[in-house]
């Protein structure tokens, strides 16, 4: 099947209002008669659903977890952007967009970007008539931060909680629905296939997380808005629960899965400490305004600190290599997160990591503690203030500020980080890459969509800080709820989809007979096992830094892991009754597969761009040397996967990516 | 360290439970409590025995699913955490650690250490929202001003997790702090104002029809809390049901 992006023509300013005023309508009474199913109920699914119910459509909604509010969604913590130029510091829908097709190193698809610009100021007005509490300045305006990779501040937050927050209003659009009867809320229900009849998407199969019961639901549509993948590298900064399968099985019944290999690896988390951790903790990327990143210049000292015998706070100013203001005097901490881990990476593999593991590097704040201090003592007209009254003075601003990151690292670290340097290490944060979809956000099956962090999106090869939640909520208010109707237009006459028949009968039995096998099988080792023997191979091979020899080598281990996960694999209990071994066994066994076919994207892309980086892919000479090296003439296109069976025998489709308004550039941040 | 562990397990919701002991060794004082707890269910799956259920999803106090009661206490001994959020260092070596779900008539256990807490969602679904179409035609966020005090004030409010702390530490089983919280958001807030009267008449009454008790003002659950809801709140829903009543 050839690709068909059905990107409007005409004018990239135009185009959406056009496609709207052209796309086939579904007449208010008809929408009565139209089902549809919504897997996911973060911010892409929540704000779906609750879109969908108020037109009219009769909306079934999923989620694993026991509340729709409790989403991955609700963990962001920096903020949400939108081109609302409130600052009015030269912000614009254009100046959106190109900063997010620059920060994903021209990966991602222009017409969706400039789309996603666009309705990014309704989405702030939006969720301030639903009562988010947005921050405000004391005139009782909104109130803007910066973030990563750009020039203006057009960063809307709460607190550190803009998840959260953004998360409660889609909720409580949703709770309104449900309220009405428009949504039916299917809580502790985990999607398990997708059903299709006629080569259309008319339903899945779903497990009820409580009784273990294995139902069939029927709609005209299914969307999935299941979230990231980030959980196939185990460690990651996503939930326990996030994973791969609602997007995977589409994959599986004919969705083509898109550029797998770009992840965001995030500079600035809190490092492993051991081997019985669970997942990794971000320090939001708002703490690299005002922190310095560092290791010791010198391996004596950096022995002395492993050892206990030296403190960070004992090594003078010179002692010191502040390497990304070294090496990016222009961005310094701040440049883009690929850049920032990459670097960090780059001094501990040569042995400088400061901790017992050698994976650590500093975040300091000493130096705005001071800067903020004297301020305050000046504009408190305090006269030749003391160190200690310095010290106290800043150390209040950088609480005001990052008050409660600062709380959460002490409690995890258990270590005062206003008196002595954070240790922070880049972590698996984020996915770009996921199910392809075209300017409807549908999948190559039609009548199936993909919205949110589950899509290939509009982040190309790298997201910018505070992009994610303007998508998934811009998909699920603003984009998604017209686009679909072009396609339901077709099904006014249809009736509702009988569930008796044999197509859903086909997948029903598939999915019995994976978990009648799970419970079945005579293994003697725990999902957990594999699943972080898989991570530790994504992690080593698959990681920040990628080249031919070790993503051959993670697909052929990749595969042993799968192979041996079936033979060995224990799960305990019955197939009847809540049973948390079994859910995570079915996502293990997916996370397998995604993660050979991570590999195989990885070793076809021979350039680096944005979080993909290939060893054999950087600048040789000149002021760039060193670092990453894009190839426009062979790779600038959308790597689209077709499944085949075996995650080695994918075949690929590619979609040429065309630039009309936006010069190809290298990204440079020297 | 090494720790005796006396656990409640249940087999569904309509089975009778029992506190069972285990023995964990090695714990590292970094660990978190779930940590604690993954060792423990590792062990128990090599074993071929049936690992504890219980609830957890982000593991950084913000999802809310995660709710033990720990030596009774609802999420353990430390302050202003979750469970997930706690630490092993809270605890010594050869320490026994009483672990219990959430107990509260209107959040019956489904699985061990996992409850039912639907009912906070229905309460919700009362009232806990404001009518506005998605339409991209709303007004423009700046076009009522709000003070940055009345603001953050929701903001605190808004900041309630749902996990049900709350409910599980007050010995009448009350959900007046969670409501309190929820109400509150919307009282502070000018888009809040036009449905206010029906909103609060209406999430109370479906919190007194799920079953939970009474506030007698002991303030257990403002103590318990993990993220500091105030007592407050509690006050401003009753004036808002005041003011609703003679409306
Ligand atoms: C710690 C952290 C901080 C972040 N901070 C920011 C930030 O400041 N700004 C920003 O823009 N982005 C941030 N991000 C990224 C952003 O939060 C996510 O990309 C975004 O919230 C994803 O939303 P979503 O709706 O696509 O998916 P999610 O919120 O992950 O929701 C997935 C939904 O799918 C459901 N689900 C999954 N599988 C199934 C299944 N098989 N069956 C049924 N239901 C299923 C889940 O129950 C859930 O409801 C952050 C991410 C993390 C991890």
């Amino acid at each position: 099947m050839a690709l068909d992006s059905r990107v409007p023509q005409g004018p990239i300013k135009d185009k959406w209002t056009d496609y709207k005023n052209k796309i086939n309508l579904v007449n208010p009474a008809n929408k009565r008669h139209i089902d549809v199913i919504v897997v996911g109920t973060g911010l892409a699914g929540g704000s779906a659903a609750a879109t969908l119910a108020e037109l009219g459509y009769n909306v079934k909604a999923f989620a694993y977890q026991d509340s729709p509010r409790r989403a991955h969604s609700i963990a962001a913590q920096g903020g949400i952007n939108a081109a609302k130029n409130y600052q009015g510091d030269g912000d614009s829908t254009y100046r959106l967009f190109y900063d997010t097709v620059k920060g994903g190193d021209y990966r991602s698809r222009e017409a969706n970007v400039y789309r996603l610009a666009e309705v990014s100021a309704n989405i702030i007005d939006q969720c301030v008539a639903q009562g988010v509490p947005f921050a405000r300045d004391y005139g009782g305006l909104l109130d803007n931060r910066s973030f990563g990779g750009v020039l203006v501040s057009r960063t809307f937050y709460a607190k550190g909680q803009t998840g959260q927050q953004l998360l409660l209003g889609a909720y409580s659009a949703m709770n309104r629905q449900i309220a009405r009867g428009k949504i039916e809320m299917f809580n502790r229900h985990e999607m398990l296939d997708v059903v299709k009849v006629d080569g259309k998407a008319r339903g899945i199969i779903a497990r009820n997380l409580v009784t273990g019961e294995i139902e069939r639901h029927s709609a005209h549509a299914v969307v999935v808005a299941s979230g990231g993948y980030g959980n196939v590298y185990f460690l990651s900064t996503n939930a326990m629960g996030s994973n791969a399968t609602a997007a995977w099985k589409i994959h599986k019944k004919g969705a083509y899965f898109a550029n797998p290999c770009y992840t965001q690896i995030h500079p600035t988390c809190i490092p492993r400490s051991g081997d019985y951790q669970s997942k990794l903790t971000l320090m939001s990327e708002s703490l690299r305004n005002d922190g310095r990143i560092w290791v010791p210049k010198n391996m004596e000292d950096v022995l002395a600190i492993r050892e206990g015998r030296k403190k960070p706070t004992d090594l003078s100013e010179d002692e010191r290599d502040y390497y990304l203001e070294r090496r990016y005097p222009a961005f310094g901490n701040l440049v883009p997160r690929d850049v920032a881990s990459r670097a960090a990476k780059e001094r501990c593999d040569a042995g400088y990591g400061v901790n017992a593991t050698g994976e650590a590097v500093y975040l300091d704040f000493a130096s705005a503690i001071e800067r903020y201090g004297k301020e305050q003592a000046k504009i408190q007209n305090i006269q030749n203030p003391s160190k200690e009254k310095i010290t106290e003075l800043g150390e209040k601003i950088v609480e005001a500020k990052y008050g409660n990151l600062f709380q959460m690292y002490e409690k995890i670290v258990d270590e005062n980080p206003y008196k002595m340097p954070m240790m922070i290490y880049p972590a698996t944060h984020y996915t770009m890459g996921g199910v392809w979809v075209d300017y409807n956000l549908m999948t190559t099956i039609p009548g199936c969509y993909c919205i949110g962090e589950a899509n290939f999106s509009d982040h190309g090869a790298n997201r910018l800080g505070a992009s994610a939640l303007m998508q998934g909520l811009a998909d699920g208010y603003f984009v998604l709820p017209y686009t679909i109707g072009d396609y339901l237009a077709n099904d006014i006459r249809t009736g509702k989809i009988p569930t008796d028949t044999p197509e859903f009968d086909e997948a029903e039995k598939e999915v019995k007979d994976r978990i009648d096998f799970f419970i079945n099988n005579n293994g003697t080792k725990s999902v957990d096992y594999f699943h972080k023997r898989l991570g530790k191979v994504m992690w080593d091979k698959v990681g920040m830094a990628r080249n031919e020899k070790g993503l051959k080598e993670a697909m052929a281990e990749i595969k042993a892991i799968r192979e041996a996960f079936w033979k060995e694999v224990k799960v305990p209990g019955s197939a009847n009754e809540m049973n948390p071994e079994l859910e995570k066994a079915g996502r293990v066994a997916d996370f397998l597969e995604l993660g050979e076919l991570f590999a195989k994207d990885a070793l076809m892309r021979e350039e680096s761009c944005g979080g993909h980086f290939r060893e054999e892919s950087v600048e040789l000479e000149g002021e760039q040397k060193g670092e990453a090296k894009r190839n426009d003439k062979d790779f600038a296109f959308v790597a689209a996967w077709e499944y085949k069976g075996e995650p080695a025998d994918a075949v690929l489709h590619k979609e040429a990516l065309e630039f009309k308004d936006i010069e190809l550039k290298q990204r440079s941040y020297k | 360290m090494n720790l005796t562990l006396k656990i409640w397990r249940q087999k569904d919701s309509q089975s009778k439970g029992q506190m069972v002991d285990y023995k964990v060794t090695d714990i590292s004082e970094h660990m978190s409590f779930l940590e604690m707890m993954d060792v423990l269910n590792e062990q128990l799956v090599n074993a071929g025995e049936e690992p504890v259920a219980f609830d957890h999803d982000c593991r950084e106090g913000i999802c809310g699913m995660c709710s033990m009661y720990i030596n009774g206490e609802a999420h353990g001994p430390d302050r202003g955490v979750t469970t997930c959020q706690l630490h092993m260092r809270m605890f010594k070596d050869g320490d026994t650690i009483t672990i219990e779900p959430f107990r509260a008539a209107a959040f019956p256990v489904i699985k061990d250490l996992v409850v039912d807490r639907s009912s906070f969602e229905r309460i919700q679904q009362a009232g806990g929202y404001i009518s506005v179409n998605t339409s991209g035609n709303t007004q423009d966020a700046n076009a009522i001003p709000i003070s940055k005090h009345a603001a953050d004030e929701a903001m605190d409010a808004a900041t309630c997790i749902g996990c049900g702390a709350c409910v599980a530490t007050c010995k009448n089983s009350s959900a007046m702090l969670f409501v309190g919280a929820k109400v509150s958001q919307y009282a502070l807030l000018p888009q809040g104002q036009v449905e206010a009267v029906d909103r609060v008449k209406n999430m109370v009454a479906q919190m007194d029809l799920e079953g939970f008790g009474n506030c007698t003002n002991t303030g257990a659950c403002e103590v318990e809390c993990p993220k500091g809801i105030s007592l407050d709140n509690i006050a401003r829903m009753n004036r808002e049901l005041m003011k609703a009543s003679l409306k």
